[in-house]
């Protein structure tokens, strides 16, 4: 027993060797959870800070030209053009030069002095909804303002809300992102590596070697899957790193809790990958399966950019079943709210659960082809 | 080039993805999976939010707040307390996603004063939800505001949509603001995202396919016996890249029917100038994989190459997060950047009829970056096998 554990300690060592040779994985390996905190962190916002507003004023009077200043003296709007017709803006809206008209009803001043209801147009490049209804929201401001100011305003009713952000007061999109990084990391180390290297050997013959070594098969399976497990580890680190460093991400619970919880979840991660290794024919096919199976959902369908609230009834079933989606709950709740294993349990519960089907599973279907 | 020799090649290659029964499949039903899917998940719309409301006002107005925020399908009522720590607690839970809090005397301060405040507490622990929640929240409470204003003849008539202002009276100034959008009147959020998709879609399976194929030969230890044929490479890598090129615009096709029948994107452009941008834009996106394949050693290492390539470059080519919301040294990288090009290029098209003239700029970048592409991969194809 004792010449079996030398030969695993041997065996890892070895496999661990192997992974550091590979010079070109190893570096993105190490830059990609660096580059990912950068990009989220400096270059992905939701808001735009320049709305390139057309000005359609068929007859200027003081009262449009009022208005217009109050656009050009915002910093959140940059006049680009202004004429006096629609004519203009199909083609500027097509070309994507512009985002948002304003267009004023002939005789501007006039109506608004003899008490009539006037009207004023927003039209908006509503090809992105989302972004379109900021921009409008922002124009609504400014002329609400405006109105305020004429008293054209009157008696009307405002309820007043006063926000709260809870657990991130500012909105900072890393903060949320974070998280979600480090469960993409480890999914792509444990569970898309771990298939391919592992397919790769079957492809290759070189698993049938290893049999007639005095390892068992659950000894091989570990020997291959450590060195990423450790890898994975080490990415987590980086990434929180980083974060912390270069954007000041809070933390404010325990980095024992998390870090075991991570374990956890690669170990979720690499039975996935082995049981890829196992169903699949050849490397290329258990890399598209590895693909299909856990990179994209765990990027899109865990709530780690796109809300899950949002998402239709028979998509949120199928989150149920994506561990990312748990990982970044704990990660979250520890990372932000600074909660503990009492609201952590039930996520931590369903992994645990997931890990054990994904093993017996993984587990099973390796051994008739090792046998 | 000989052309037969290409022929021949290229027939051994179609007959080789063909063959493969998990690559067809991966080719033909994958796209359409991932389109249903993806179209459905890349949306910040949040439907049926769980809201906590605190009413410690108990008049008719306070409830009036909690049906309308109710009414609008957007929110949806699930405990109730008159104390605030129980609201804390359910939100450390998971439990709700909105505390609305009703101060004593709401009522009072509508009708004596027109004004009053509340207290909107919003779970922002996933920010983007909580941002979109806000903006629903605020159109909304607007509306209300309107209608209780109705009472006391209200001069501004803030119209969002939802049916026609009170008729105010004569005599001080009105302003009537409506707001219209142009190309998406129904907001639709999947409408914008499923040609971004197209893209993803297209560029994965040139990419991807085209390293792997490649690196797939050098560890089977195939290309350095073809080097030792007098096929010239440039026929070598012509009749490798043809067959992932057809390949990837039948997807396009797919994914274009999918978009029309499933998610009624309006294709208000010419389908000919999409297919026309496709066809340079793959060029690129091939060359690309083409280079990986000089550089990578193992289908491992390719895979992992292109997946953090591709990474990077879609997060940054606006498809997720507008370009115009990045910073400017970040938006002048999209300009080299080809799925920016392609993304913008084909909702301009789809979305809004944009023509040649429109899209010029987008084309001739494409054309630029495809070019450059390619020839520095093929001249490093050369290096490395040589």
């Amino acid at each position: 027993m004792a010449g079996r554990r030398s030969a695993l300690h041997a065996f890892i060592i070895k496999e661990m060797r192997h992974i550091l040779r590979d010079r070109q994985t190893l570096t993105i390996l190490l830059l990609l959870p660096l580059a990912m905190v950068v990009l989220f962190g400096y270059a992905l916002r939701n808001d735009i800070s320049d709305v390139r507003l057309v000005v359609v004023d068929p007859t200027p009077d003081y009262a449009t030209i009022a208005l217009r200043n109050r656009f050009a003296g915002n910093p959140r709007f940059e006049i680009v053009a202004t004429s006096q017709t629609l004519d203009l803006l199909e083609p500027l809206f097509r070309r994507g030069d512009a985002d948002l008209a304003l267009a004023f009803p002939p005789r501007f001043a006039e109506s608004l002095s003899q008490g009539v209801p006037t009207r004023l147009l927003l039209i908006g490049d509503a090809s992105d909804p989302n972004t379109g209804s900021t921009m409008a929201a922002y124009a609504t401001a400014v002329i609400t303002s405006y109105q305020a100011e004429i008293g054209a305003t009157g008696q009307a009713v405002r309820i007043v809300p006063q926000l709260r952000m809870r657990f991130n007061p500012t909105l900072e999109s890393v903060n949320l992102f974070v998280p979600g990084l480090i469960a993409l990391v480890l999914t792509l180390i444990t569970a898309l590596m771990t298939s391919i290297s592992l397919s790769r050997e079957k492809e290759r013959g070189t698993l049938e070697i290893l049999l007639v070594s005095p390892l068992h098969p659950w000894q091989i399976i570990l020997g291959k899957v450590m060195p990423y497990l450790l890898l994975a580890l080490g990415n987590v680190a980086t990434a929180l790193l980083a974060a912390w460093a270069v954007f000041h991400v809070p933390f404010r619970g325990s980095l024992t809790l998390l870090l075991s919880a991570s374990v956890l979840y690669s170990m979720v991660g690499l039975s996935l990958g082995v049981l890829i290794a196992a169903l699949a024919p050849s490397q290329r096919a258990a890399m598209l399966a590895a693909l299909a199976g856990t990179m994209l959902p765990n990027a899109l369908l865990s709530g780690m950019i796109f809300p899950i609230a949002s998402l239709p009834a028979w998509l949120r079933m199928v989150t149920y079943v994506v561990p990312a989606r748990w990982f970044i709950v704990i990660a979250r709740g520890i990372m932000l709210k600074g909660v503990g294993f009492t609201y952590l349990w039930k996520e931590l519960a369903v992994l645990t659960v997931m890990l054990a089907v994904l093993l017996i599973a993984a587990v099973r279907s390796f051994k008739p082809r090792l046998a | 080039m000989r052309l037969r020799v290409l022929r021949f090649l290229l027939r051994k290659e179609f007959l080789q993805i063909v063959r493969d029964r998990t690559l067809l499949g991966m080719l033909f039903i994958m796209p359409v999976i991932q389109l249903l899917v993806l179209a459905n998940a890349v949306t910040f719309e949040v439907k049926s939010a769980r809201m906590y409301v605190i009413d410690k006002d108990h008049s008719s107005m306070s409830r009036g707040v909690e049906t309308r925020l109710a009414a609008s399908g957007r929110f949806v009522p699930t405990e109730s307390s008159p104390s605030m720590a129980n609201g804390d607690e359910a939100k450390l839970d998971r439990r709700v996603d909105l505390i609305v809090v009703i101060p004593e005397g709401f009522e009072r301060g509508i009708v004596r004063d027109h004004r009053a405040p509340l207290q909107l507490v919003f779970n922002a622990e996933d920010g983007a939800a909580a941002a979109v929640m806000q903006t629903y929240a605020n159109a909304i409470l607007m509306n209300y505001a309107g209608e209780l204003g109705a009472e006391v003849s209200p001069s501004v008539v803030t119209n969002l949509g939802v049916g026609d202002g009170v008729a105010p009276t004569r005599g001080h100034p009105v302003m009537e603001l409506r707001r219209r959008g142009w190309y998406n009147s129904e907001l639709d959020y999947r409408q914008y995202m499923v040609p971004g998709i197209l893209v993803v879609l297209v560029t994965m399976i040139g990419t991807l396919m085209t390293a792997m194929n490649i690196v797939r030969e050098k560890e089977a230890g195939t290309l350095d016996q073809l080097n030792v044929t007098p096929i010239n490479r440039s026929t070598f890598i012509a009749a490798k890249l043809i067959p992932l090129w057809t390949f990837a615009m039948i997807d396009l096709s797919i994914g274009l029917v999918v978009a029309r029948l499933v998610f009624h994107v309006p294709m208000l452009g010419s389908l000919v100038l999409i297919f026309f941008a496709a066809t340079i834009y793959l060029v690129g996106a091939l060359g690309i994989g083409l280079w990986i394949s000089t550089v990578a050693e193992t289908q491992q290492q390719a895979m992992f190459v292109t997946f953090s390539l591709l990474m990077v470059y879609l997060l940054m080519s606006g498809l997720f997060t507008p370009i115009r919301g990045m910073p400017v040294w970040a938006q002048w990288t999209t300009e080299i950047n080809p799925i920016a090009h392609f993304v913008a290029l084909m909702r301009a098209v789809l979305l809004k009829g944009a023509r040649m003239r429109d899209v010029a700029s987008h084309l001739a970048a494409l054309a630029a970056i495809s070019s450059v592409v390619l020839s520095v991969a093929i001249r490093q194809y050369h290096k490395r096998s040589a």
